[in-house]
């Protein structure tokens, strides 16, 4: 409509939506959907103003300020993250062992069956294929699961934590690795392969210059996934920030909790700040 | 720190990098430490008996138990999980876009630092964590996990979202408010219609995440399957955990192929 005829006959303008009976039906069906999930989850938001839950909520939040500072906590503090950050590390480390001979064997781009058709061409794929299977399934439990599984074995402590970080992290890095030695300029590679170099001499003058830059900052930047990671793993009592923050929050101290949270939030700060800059300098 | 040593980018073959060198060693130090520093006996860890241990632990998982009424029990476990990252990741949509508005500045310049502050600590603070506190707060159940991940997922959703609509062209709008309709009418005419193809799939990438997340935040007494496999492993039932994590990872996988199908659907 133009604005001339809208000028010209204001009272013939009704607003009318061309959509308005598929939006209705949308609607509907959306809250017909709706409903059992809210059922299912226990959807009761009047349970957080009962009497009791606000009681307990408010002295624990009230507990908050200010957070706890007393010497012996801060020592614990101290202590508890230097295991985050050495879980992480520990962690990473152990992944890397894993990832990088996975990697190597599942990437297509040191593939010499595929350079041409020869016998043992199938031989070759099967290999890739079981490799790429066995990082999946590394992947696929969360961290936190093979972390509690851990505890059972193995007991409380950083142990559990640096054994789950390094299988899942071990099946995501090599994943990422195989796709990244993908990605880049494989002619280098190839050009040696087809010379007659062997695996090892074609990854390292032709495929890691061109890809080193990203698989160090992916690495890097999996560290610093690994440093929430393991603070999260701490509620299942694998060492660490999570541990402190987990027993302080089951006591409802509050001042503890808080102190724990700051630090935990300069902690990811800290990582960020690192993470780039050790980007950057491997660059 | 380039003005002494040469950058490692433009160093040829054979050249001597001093940065490169330092940085290694370094990173090699802090793995060396780290490990001291844990003090792990990983000696112990692969002894005969400790072998014996975990061999005998991952034996107590087979079979998994499989009787129907503890299969329906699972199911509806998988559901409760499957709800919770549902409703969680509906209301956080919601939230998202109220917090989106301001923090997008529109609303001025106060307000804008005001949610922006408020987005960060929300998406700070780890699901877990939330998760622990909505415990106290609502009790035991799904209840507590739906509410954590609502939390952290505000955080995330409202920055995408603010985002999505700084970046989207302004035109459609100031061409709405030129010719005087409302404001809220032209953001609805104007803008929502070019964003939200983008808050749709952010949604559908953060339910993704939200299912696995609903999963493993039982652990802390927000129901679902994270709740049931705690509690089983507590008590030292190994099948009836078996049976829990094969569900757990059956969701995960539906999950991935369902908005894998999603995702080719959309972009067609």
């Amino acid at each position: 409509m133009s604005s001339g005829q809208l000028a010209a006959e204001p009272s013939d303008f009704v607003v009318r939506d061309p959509e308005a009976r598929r939006r209705l039906g949308t609607t509907l069906i959306a809250l017909v959907i709706l409903w059992p999930l809210l059922q299912l989850a226990e959807f009761r938001p009047a349970v957080l103003f009962e009497a009791g839950n606000l009681k307990v909520m408010t002295g624990f939040l009230a507990g908050f300020f200010p957070p706890e500072r007393g010497p012996e906590f801060l020592g614990l503090l101290f202590k508890a993250t230097l295991e985050t950050l050495a879980i992480a590390t520990a962690g990473i480390a152990l992944a890397l062992l894993i990832a990088v001979p996975l990697a190597i064997i599942g990437t297509r781009a040191l593939s010499i069956s595929s350079i041409g058709p020869g016998p043992d061409r199938w031989r070759g794929n099967v290999v890739r294929v079981a490799c790429r299977a066995l990082l999946t399934v590394l992947r696929a439990i969360p961290e936190i699961v093979w972390a509690l599984m851990f505890v059972r074995v193995l007991g409380l402590g950083p142990a559990a934590g640096v054994l789950a970080l390094a299988i899942t992290y071990g099946g995501m890095l090599g994943k990422v690795y195989t796709e990244i030695l993908e990605s880049t300029d494989t002619r280098p590679a190839r050009a040696l392969l087809q010379g007659g170099s062997g695996r090892i001499t074609a990854l390292v003058y032709g495929l890691i210059p061109n890809a080193a830059q990203e698989l160090t900052s992916y690495t890097v930047y999996r560290w610093e996934c690994a440093v929430r990671a393991s603070v999260i793993m701490g509620f299942v009592g694998a060492g660490g920030l999570g541990q402190l923050m987990d027993q302080s929050m089951k006591m409802l101290n509050g001042g503890e909790a808080s102190a724990i949270l700051l630090m935990f939030l300069a902690l990811v700060v800290l990582a960020d700040a690192l993470s780039s800059a050790l980007r950057k300098a491997l660059a | 720190m380039s003005d002494t040593v040469q950058p490692c980018t433009s160093r040829g073959a054979g050249d001597f990098c001093l940065t490169c060198l330092l940085t290694s060693a370094g990173l090699l130090a802090a793995v060396i430490a780290s490990f001291a520093y844990l003090d792990i006996d990983f000696s112990a860890l692969f002894s005969r008996e400790s072998a014996s241990g975990m061999g005998d632990f991952v034996a107590s998982f087979f079979p998994p138990e499989a009787a129907p009424a503890f299969l329906q029990k699972t199911a509806h476990g998988a559901l409760q999980t499957f709800a919770t990252a549902a409703v969680g990741t509906l209301f956080a949509a919601l939230l998202g876009v109220f917090f989106a508005l301001p923090a997008a500045g529109r609303m001025g310049e106060a307000p804008r630092q005001l949610a922006r502050f408020a987005l960060n600590v929300l998406r700070s603070v780890p699901e877990l964590v939330w998760a622990t506190l909505m415990v106290l707060a609502a009790g035991l159940g799904p209840f507590a996990g739906t509410l954590a991940l609502a939390l952290h997922t505000i955080g995330v959703l409202g920055r995408l979202f603010a985002e999505a609509i700084e970046n989207v062209p302004s035109t459609a709008e100031l061409s709405l408010r030129q010719a005087g309709s409302g404001s809220a009418v032209a953001f609805l005419y104007g803008t929502l219609p070019l964003v939200w193809p983008q808050f749709i799939a952010y949604s559908l990438y953060r339910l993704e995440m939200n299912i696995r997340m609903a999963a493993v935040l039982g652990f802390v007494g927000a129901g679902g399957l994270g709740q049931m496999l705690y509690f089983h492993l507590s008590i030292f039932q190994q099948a009836e955990a078996a049976t829990v994590l094969i569900a757990m990872l059956l969701l995960v996988l539906a999950v991935d192929a369902a908005s894998n199908l999603l995702r080719g659907r959309l972009a067609t």
